[in-house]
């Protein structure tokens, strides 16, 4: 059986280039490197080549850069002289603060989840579930099941324009109303952790405990 | 070409038999051509509701299996003439047909009749699959309890994923003087949650019980508020604009002319 070779050189007028596979897993590609190198040995002893080592779309942190880099570099008269990815650069964290978009209603028996902040225009029904790393802001009644912070981020919250959950839970904090807390008020609330106790609070005090939100200074 | 609609509601014991045998029967009080299925194989209660048990000769399963024609496992209603029922098998299970096949059947009575009114199981399971695979509309019965409810919203949400567009909101068994006390759902607080177009309320009425016993579905008698209530929905879903019952008691002839007027 031919495996297709996940490793590609070319010769070119300024030295090699190595075309990386960018589909294959990254340890199963550093072996092939190790095992295609090895079989040049006897180049060893040439005048220095000069490498570009181009990535696909595969995107490295620095330490695995290094690992090919160290790699190559054992054939002595290799000299890497870039690793080139054409991936999309890293999403920066204001990017990330994109808040995802959802309209439609939970019902029950079904379950968003989402990795980030989540805004939900629509209800959360008894026996729906709303699943989020980040925040959930539920434009709407939210009677079923809402956890924020799923992975660990006990600065989440939930905010519902209607909040009458059967469960909240931020982190690994679980809170049952109404037998720990009853909301009375027809305003908007969010709920959130304060020293891993979940509390519950009127939206518009939300800016005096997050401050990172960027508040809304007036003009 | 006609429609086919399902009668649902997930929770069992809401009233989804009845409701199918009134409303088939309901139009064709208003002259229209029905054909009722009944899917709930191996717990057949259609045809005891309508009174036909004793008329039956082949089932669904039959005609699913090509051991009969179609039109020869049609049971035809005792009162009328364009009121018909295809029984499912009491002997056999819920697996022993395919959705596949049910659709089949469904679209060969489409032609022939203005409505299909089929009977769908409780549950979720094939018995639903079943029931909804060849409907075109749907029909989700709840009472105002809390757990027919949550079993309601379930259904829509599988109706939804399946593709209609617009299941219809049947709320049945209220009854009004418990919702005058606070101890029922109220309507509204069930259509909210729901979030679907309200086709129909239907008081709970004794008379249910008794017309069912006999085997002569509740909407042949006039003087029983469930079967004014039935005849609604028929006539919504014909496409008349009907006003939602009152539910308080009788308020007299001059109380009812002045609701009619609007000034009540």
């Amino acid at each position: 059986m031919s495996v297709k070779s996940a490793i590609t050189i070319k010769g070119t007028k300024e030295g090699l280039v190595f075309l990386l596979d960018d589909q294959c897993d990254f340890v199963s590609l550093l072996d092939e490197l190790h095992r295609k190198l090895d079989k040049h040995e006897q180049q060893l002893s040439g005048p220095i080549v000069h490498v570009f080592v181009k990535l696909g779309s595969r995107r490295l942190n620095e330490e695995d850069k290094e690992r090919i880099r160290s790699a190559i570099r054992r054939q002595g008269n290799f000299l890497v002289q870039s690793i080139e990815s054409d991936a999309a650069p890293e999403e920066t964290e204001a990017a990330k603060n994109v808040i995802k978009t959802v309209t439609g209603i939970v019902r029950s028996g079904q379950t968003i989840r989402h990795e980030g902040d989540l805004l939900l225009l629509g209800d959360v029904n008894p026996g729906g579930t709303v699943l989020c790393t980040g925040d959930i802001y539920i434009m709407g009644a939210l009677r079923g099941t809402a956890h924020a912070g799923c992975e660990g981020n006990e600065k989440a919250i939930i905010a519902a324009s209607l909040m009458t959950p059967t469960q909240l839970r931020i982190a690994e904090v679980i809170s049952r109303p109404p037998e720990e807390w009853a909301s009375a008020e027809p305003s908007m609330e969010y709920a959130y952790l304060r020293d891993g106790v979940m509390e519950i609070d009127k939206l518009t005090h939300l800016h005096q405990w997050r401050r990172e939100l960027m508040p809304f200074k007036g003009v | 070409m006609g429609e086919a609609i399902v009668v649902t509601s997930g929770k069992g014991g809401v009233g989804k038999t009845t409701t199918s045998a009134n409303l088939g029967t309901a139009l064709a009080l208003l002259g229209r051509k029905v054909c009722m299925v009944d899917t709930d194989i191996g717990l057949r209660n259609l045809d005891v509701v309508m009174g036909l048990e004793n008329r039956i000769i082949y089932d669904l399963i039959d005609v699913a299996e090509g051991r009969c024609r179609l039109n020869q496992a049609l049971v035809k209603d005792k009162r009328f003439d364009e009121l018909y029922m295809l029984p499912a098998a009491q002997t056999k299970d819920k697996q022993d047909i395919t959705p596949e096949q049910v659709r089949k059947i469904v679209e060969e009575l489409k032609p022939d009749y203005d409505y299909v009114i089929i009977d769908c199981p409780a549950g979720i399971e094939q018995g639903f699959d079943n029931a909804v695979a060849g409907a075109d509309q749907a029909i989700v019965v709840t009472t105002p309890e809390n757990a027919a409810v949550r079993d309601a919203d379930r259904v829509i949400g599988i109706l939804e994923q399946r593709g209609f567009k617009s299941p219809k909101l049947l709320i049945n068994r209220i009854r009004p003087n418990m919702l005058k006390s606070g101890d029922m759902l109220e309507i509204d607080d069930i259509c909210q949650v729901l979030a679907i177009d309200l086709i129909g309320i239907v008081p709970d009425d004794e008379i249910v019980i008794k017309a069912a016993n006999q085997g002569e579905p509740t909407v042949m008698n006039p003087s029983s508020r469930a079967a004014i209530a039935y005849r609604n929905v028929a006539r919504r879903i014909l496409g008349e604009t009907v006003p939602l019952m009152q539910l308080e008691e009788k308020s007299g002839m001059f109380g009812r002319v002045k609701k009619f007027f609007g000034m009540g």
